[in-house]
């Protein structure tokens, strides 16, 4: 097995890692204020893919309007739709189930995902619908010695570890931060302090889902975009969830970043446990560190 | 059905229930055969079942469907002075689904024949359920040779292609042009893995070799971790044993990744007209591949293939052609035979030469196979194309009998 | 419970005369589902325990009862036996790791390892991948009785139901069913009163599995098929609908859930995935307003009366 393949599959393994990385990113800041787990994360994520293929060559055709949104404008465009979208299911539907188990939080965004995953397939082909707006500027191939690597995946790359480092300090080092990790760490003294709390969780959850609509767009050019590419993910994103632990931010990107290397590796090693080995990981962190890697033991 | 509304039964309803319910069993369990030799339940039921959503939509699917209809259309609509239906569904390429939805077909929606079944998983199940009911499969989407080989059956007939007439004409075209190591990227199912035997006993034939090959799941996105296993074997021709979106993905990402320019050709060893006019031909221009059908091949499929055109908004695929024949050919066998038994609609079958838009002097075996010419075509260059769907050059005719497995070599016991 | 009556008595008369109303095939269907429901409700409505990947009890068992059946011969009720105690066995497995862990760690733990089946069940050889195991013969049921024919079989399915629901039944009315529900209402409380609460969980968790087995089991004798959909999440998820909508934590709840739901998405077919968005529709409405369901809207009825 020479170097230069092992080095071409740990690339394409941390492009599907940022992809993790990003997705439990969203859900360990959600889980950390609202203490559901949403499971229509991977929709949200489906959904931030579908609304930069639709911006950039359905608009005339569906709507009406001569406009066309490309890439770049549907990296806000999509996660602002994606994040009110959250918003609205947190104020309307999620808000009345705080006060129950939190297992209704996971079963109503199931329910949410059948919803969404359904008038998508209506209208596209489940296998994918190639996103055609991939900016110019980052359609060549590098040279990178050992492969050739299209740009656009360098970017994709570079552009969703940046993000979720910017996430990350503002969490952990900004005074906006201090107040989340306060409103986590104790709502009602943070309340009695002043601080609107509700609206700091739905902000929060929208936030979540945002990221992951950032994460579909950044997602549209190398995969088809298809009604079920995110449940595919949600579930992996999962178990990385579970191996990483929910207590820490920083837990949830590098855990998820490594364990794509892993899959990415696995592929040249041994390709068919490439599908399951992330699950085979958890079991075992399952039995030596119930909390996870980066969990803390309540 | 059973739902709520029988959940509130008083007695008499029960037994009003059961003696019309019995009643409407006998009529559903008596006429598989008609024994007076005219037609079961009097109608021809045709079912369409086919991929209506996934990897396989745009080669068959709704397409299928147009050109069934087609088919009863041209033939008027009625056989034998009683009413032509149609009905579809969707397999979702899931083979449980497919054999449980031809199952009530036949039980209790009087279905007569079924065609289409792209996917050979969910043909192998639909046609041995069939037979075990004795009904009609004639399956135009499928692959596998095991529909007419192994797993042959009386009722089943396998119409348009195989994995055995695929590789005759494009693995032979490259392997002669000094195509010698072949690397398989290969659908993780029964058609992949037979199209990848078949293509690999040609090349070896031919004194090449098989240098490896990966197994990618059916409706894969993410071709590049395949891809560069298949670079780094170092062959000289990496074979797509896929089809439909799969074929067009692999085909689209290999260019991402240079592995083109970098040296390797590729093969698509099933490649339908939809998958080069969605690739376009700056990509797709130079791929050889075989088929049974090209929709300019002759002013006759011309003529039928813009019809098409006007209801789908697309140029058939061969697998559509194919439907149509099939349909009509069935139609015409149960107008020659006088009944819908499908003993003696298969038999007629049999007997008959067909010709039309879409096959000429084809014959069906006692395997069930249909024997037909097909064609190595190459995708044109983008400057050769007169219109829009203006895609292929016929390259050179493969004689029926090049091309399919002879019956006197065929594994199927009913073959003689 | 006057409603608890009644239940027995409708699904009694239902089950025994439903092959004359409707088609045998998709009633056996349901029937299988709502044994599954019951095996599920079992765990989430008596024990609090949200499974998320059920189907992998439903389909390994299938797969397991689809071979030995075909590979090895085996007569029919042995076939659905081993494949139930296969279950049984992944149940100890499964419920060990899980119970490791609470509330929603514990449904994406159980999605996760339901996922390692599947992906087991795709690859592994004997299952025939994509394919699946097809053309299971159903056989001849104590060497003497014809399965072929559909009405027999059909009363083979309903016995098998019966068997499941009543052994579900009784653990739920025993003294191990009180110390479950005692465990879901207060699970610090139980165990400050001595149980062995993890014992207990595991315990509900292998008859659960092994009665989800038997249901998956029997599906591939009927259908004379073992596919990859059995073992996929969304059977999970269906199985959870279906508890959720007939009455989670009641006994007669996921059998009328089944029945609903199954025969909705069977008269839907035809809409394709606008299905699916009943569906999702419906579990949402579950979850926001109607969370006892049907069966236990109508035992409040009922009890006020």
């Amino acid at each position: 097995m020479s170097t230069q393949v092992i080095m071409a599959q740990a690339l394409l393994g941390l492009n599907v890692g940022v992809f993790y990385a990003m997705l439990s990113l969203g859900l360990a800041v959600i889980f950390g204020l609202l203490n559901i787990i949403n499971f229509a994360h991977g929709a949200m994520y489906m959904l931030g893919a579908f609304i930069a293929l639709i911006g950039y060559s359905m608009l005339e055709e569906w709507f009406g309007i001569s406009m066309e949104i490309g890439f770049w404008p549907s990296l806000i465009v999509a996660p602002l739709f994606v994040g009110i979208l959250g918003v609205i299911i947190e104020r309307t539907m999620l808000k009345r189930l705080y006060e129950l188990d939190h297992i209704y939080g996971l079963l109503l965004t199931f329910g949410i995902t059948l919803i969404l995953q359904g008038l998508f397939s209506n209208y596209f082909n489940v296998s994918g619908t190639p996103y055609p707006g991939q900016p110019e500027s980052l359609s060549g191939v590098l040279n990178l010695g050992f492969m050739y690597f299209p740009t656009y995946r360098l970017f994709a790359i570079v552009f969703s570890i940046v993000v979720c480092f910017a996430t990350w300090y503002v969490i952990e080092h900004t005074r906006l931060g201090s107040r989340l990790r306060a409103g986590v760490e104790n709502p009602q003294l943070t309340q009695a302090f002043g601080l609107n709390v509700p609206l700091m969780i739905t902000l929060t959850f929208g936030f979540g889902c945002a990221l992951a609509g950032l994460a579909g767009v950044l997602a549209a050019p190398i995969y088809s975009v298809s009604p079920l590419m995110g449940a595919d993910l949600i579930i992996v994103v999962f178990a990385v969830v579970v191996i990483g632990g929910m207590g820490s931010i920083m837990g949830a990107i590098l855990s998820g970043l490594a364990l794509g290397l892993v899959e990415g590796l696995t592929k040249v090693i041994y390709p068919p446990a490439a599908s399951t080995v992330i699950f085979f990981l958890m079991v075992l962190v399952l039995l030596f560190r119930p909390a996870g890697l980066f969990g803390k033991e309540k | 059905m059973f739902n709520e509304t029988h959940l509130n039964l008083n007695i008499k309803h029960t037994l009003k229930g059961i003696v019309g319910a019995v009643s409407l069993l006998s009529l559903a369990a008596a006429p598989a055969f008609a024994a007076d030799g005219k037609l079961s339940d009097d109608k021809v039921k045709i079912g369409v079942l086919s991929d209506m959503s996934g990897v396989y939509k745009s080669l068959e699917g709704p397409g299928a469907v147009i050109a069934a209809k087609m088919a009863i259309e041209d033939f008027g609509g009625k056989v034998l002075g009683k009413n032509i239906e149609i009905i579809s569904a969707d397999h979702q390429n899931k083979p449980d689904i497919g054999a449980s939805t031809a199952r009530e077909w036949i039980d209790s929606k009087q279905v007569d024949m079924i065609t289409a079944l792209d996917n050979s998983s969910v043909g192998l199940a639909v046609q041995g359920l069939a037979s075990d009911k004795k009904t009609i499969t004639m399956n135009t989407g499928a692959g596998t040779t095991a529909l007419t080989e192994e797993q042959c059956s009386k009722y089943g007939i396998h119409y348009v292609y195989d994995t055995h007439a695929l590789p005759v004409g494009t693995a032979t075209a490259i392997v002669n042009n000094g195509g010698k190591k072949w690397f398989f990227i290969t659908a993780d199912y029964a058609f992949g893995h037979s199209l990848q035997d078949n293509t690999s006993k040609v090349v070896k034939d031919l004194g090449g070799e098989v240098v490896g090959n990966v197994n990618a799941p059916l409706g894969t996105n993410d071709f590049s971790s395949y891809l560069l296993q298949a670079q780094s074997s170092g062959a000289d021709v990496i074979g797509l044993a896929n089809a439909g979106q799969d074929t067009v993905n692999a085909i689209k990402q290999a260019n991402q990744f240079q592995i083109v320019q970098s040296g390797q050709k590729l093969a698509g060893m099933l490649v339908f007209i939809t998958d080069i006019q969605s690739m376009g031909l700056d990509i797709a221009q130079g791929l050889q591949f075989t088929t049974a059908f090209v929709w300019n091949q002759d002013d006759e499929a011309e003529k039928w293939s813009r019809e098409f055109f006007k209801r789908h908004g697309a140029m058939p695929t061969m697998v559509q052609a194919g439907v149509y024949s099939s349909v009509s050919n069935y139609l015409a066998a149960v107008k020659a035979a006088g009944t819908d038994d499908s003993d003696a609609v298969r038999k007629q079958l049999g007997e008959m030469k067909l010709n039309d838009m879409f096959v000429k002097n084809g014959e069906i075996l006692s395997n069930g196979l249909m024997l037909h010419d097909m064609y190595l075509v190459e995708a044109k260059k983008p400057g050769e194309s007169k219109e829009e769907w203006d895609l292929l050059n016929v390259v050179s005719k493969i004689p029926a009998k090049d091309a399919y497995i002879p019956l006197a070599e065929s594994a199927c016991a009913l073959a003689k | 419970m006057m409603i608890n009556r009644i239940l027995w008595i409708v699904m009694l008369v239902a089950g025994l005369t439903a092959p004359f109303f409707a088609y045998p095939v998709f009633v056996m269907d349901l029937l299988c589902f709502a044994l599954f429901a019951c095996a599920f409700n079992l765990l989430l409505g008596y024990v609090g325990l949200l499974s998320f990947g059920h189907a992998a009890f439903f389909g390994a068992a299938a797969y397991i009862t689809g071979y030995v059946i075909k590979a090895w011969g085996f007569p029919p009720l042995l076939g659905i036996v081993t494949g139930a105690a296969f279950s049984m066995v992944l149940g100890v497995a499964f419920g060990y790791l899980a119970i490791r862990r609470q509330g929603i760690y514990f449904a994406m733990i159980t999605l996760a390892l339901a996922q390692i089946i599947y992906f087991m069940a795709l690859q592994m050889p004997f299952t025939g991948g994509e394919n699946g195991l097809q053309g299971i013969p159903r056989g001849e049921l104590f060497g003497f009785i014809n399965l072929n024919d559909s009405l027999t079989m059909y009363y083979f399915v309903f016995a098998i139901f019966l068997t499941g629901f009543c052994i579900i039944y009784r653990t739920i009315h025993s003294p191990f069913g009180e110390v479950l529900q005692a465990i879901r209402e207060n699970e610090a409380r139980a165990l400050s009163l001595g149980y062995d609460v993890d014992r207990f969980k595991l315990q509900a968790f292998v008859i659960s599995a092994t009665m989800a087995g038997l249901a998956g089991a029997t599906k591939a004798v009927v259908f004379q098929f073992a596919a990859l959909t059995n073992a996929h999440w969304q059977t999970s998820g269906e199985v959870i609908l279906m508890t959720l909508v007939g009455g989670l934590g009641t006994v007669f709840g996921p059998v009328v859930g089944a029945l609903a739901v199954g025969s909705l998405s069977h008269e839907l077919g035809s809409f394709g995935s606008w299905v699916q968005v009943i569906l999702g529709t419906i579990f949402v409405i579950c979850v926001l307003t109607f969370r006892r369901g049907i069966v236990g809207e109508l035992e409040r009825i009922f009890s006020k009366r």
